[in-house]
């Protein structure tokens, strides 16, 4: 696989290292000069030095021919344009990017970069998980595939709370794919499996549907 | 017609300025508060007192572009000094707010020339410049 990495910090040098590790052909592009010349006594030839932004140093790096295509600047305005052009330019079929500040997703969203890759989410997410007494969490999203899967804590009063899974009313396009008793091992329910309140669940769903999610395990918890 | 200029520099403000003097509503958002200097420099009245708006704010802020009025907006002119921070708030515009009219400013030829046959509206200062630079070549060369 040829992977192109634009931006050489922190990030994108350690992906760059453990990609080549792994055994892939890596280009990382770096703007900065001193950035450059310091990595380069590392990386020799598997790093180039230009304004990842501009076409032809990715065409120097050889993006036509890039499996995949990483955005991991410092700036989320680069980063999405770096995607932008990979992508809808250069037809590359597999982009990530990177997002800096949470508020600007809703513009990787808005142009389809996807998936954008932000750090505070992903802390703010894992916080949330440690949380005792958490709602609903979650764990993957599939944008492309239209779902996602999320984990909620049962509360005790809930309307699923004490009742058979075959007898919870999900809505459809949802379904119940593991049970965590407290301080027990998770299992993939049966249509007779009980839900106690204090379970986790974890739940496969269509986005859009949280909303009768919460309202059967957790109508009193905090939404995530 | 209302006019939204981002970015007050040296090109923002003398298109704000001559789209206010044309009698066009006229809004211009700036990240920095001092740039506001620019848009009253060489007027007789402040650029308020002439019927302006300044918002200091960031461009790709969605609050800036709101109060900076993108929503009436029949024209978006995206001229930052940055050529990544214009291609994405003229896409913002274009794209979010479904803005009529969106002419962005970019610096750099190649790119200028992709997003504008993905049809955005751009101006490339840089091509003028060489194109001048090789007429002027040519005319000192035949004469």
């Amino acid at each position: 696989m040829y992977v192109v990495v634009v931006g050489g910090g922190k990030v994108g040098l350690n992906l760059a290292r453990e990609l080549i590790r792994n055994g892939q052909e890596v280009t990382l592009v770096e703007g900065d000069r001193r950035a450059y010349l310091r990595i380069e006594q590392e990386l020799e030839h598997a790093i180039q030095y230009g304004d990842g932004t501009e076409l032809w140093v990715l065409e120097r790096a050889g993006i036509q021919r890039a499996d995949l295509v990483v955005a991991v600047t410092g700036d989320d305005e680069d980063n999405i344009l770096i995607c932008q052009v990979a992508k809808e330019k250069y037809l590359c079929e597999r982009i990530i990017a990177r997002c800096n500040n949470p508020r600007n997703l809703q513009h990787f969203k808005l142009l389809g970069i996807q998936p954008a890759v932000s750090a505070t989410d992903l802390i703010l997410n894992l916080i949330e998980h440690e949380v005792p007494g958490h709602g609903l969490v979650h764990l993957l999203d599939l944008p492309d595939e239209k779902l996602e899967i999320i984990e909620v804590e049962v509360t005790q009063g809930a309307p699923a709370a004490g009742l058979q899974v075959s007898d919870i009313d999900l809505p459809d396009g949802s379904l119940i794919i593991s049970v965590l008793p407290r301080g027990k091992a998770g299992f993939v329910p049966k249509g007779d499996t009980v839900i106690n309140p204090g379970d986790e669940v974890l739940v496969v769903l269509d986005p859009g549907l949280e909303p009768h999610i919460t309202a059967q395990f957790a109508p009193n918890g905090r939404t995530g | 017609m209302m006019v939204l200029v981002v970015g007050a520099g040296r090109v923002g403000s003398a298109v704000a300025k001559s789209s206010l003097a044309a009698g066009h509503t006229v809004s211009v958002l700036d990240e920095d508060p001092l740039s506001h200097e620019r848009l009253d420099a060489g007027q007789a009245t402040s650029w308020e007192d002439s019927g302006g708006r300044f918002t200091v704010g960031t461009a790709i802020e969605i609050d800036a572009l709101l109060a900076a009025g993108v929503e009436e907006a029949d024209v978006f002119i995206a001229a930052t000094r940055g050529d990544n921070t214009n291609l994405l708030v003229a896409q913002i515009a274009q794209k979010r707010f479904g803005v009529d009219h969106v002419i962005v400013r970019v610096l750099d030829p190649a790119r200028s020339d992709w997003y504008a046959e993905q049809g955005l509206h751009t101006i490339c200062a840089v091509k003028l410049g060489i194109a001048m630079f090789q007429t002027a070549i040519l005319d000192i060369a035949e004469n």
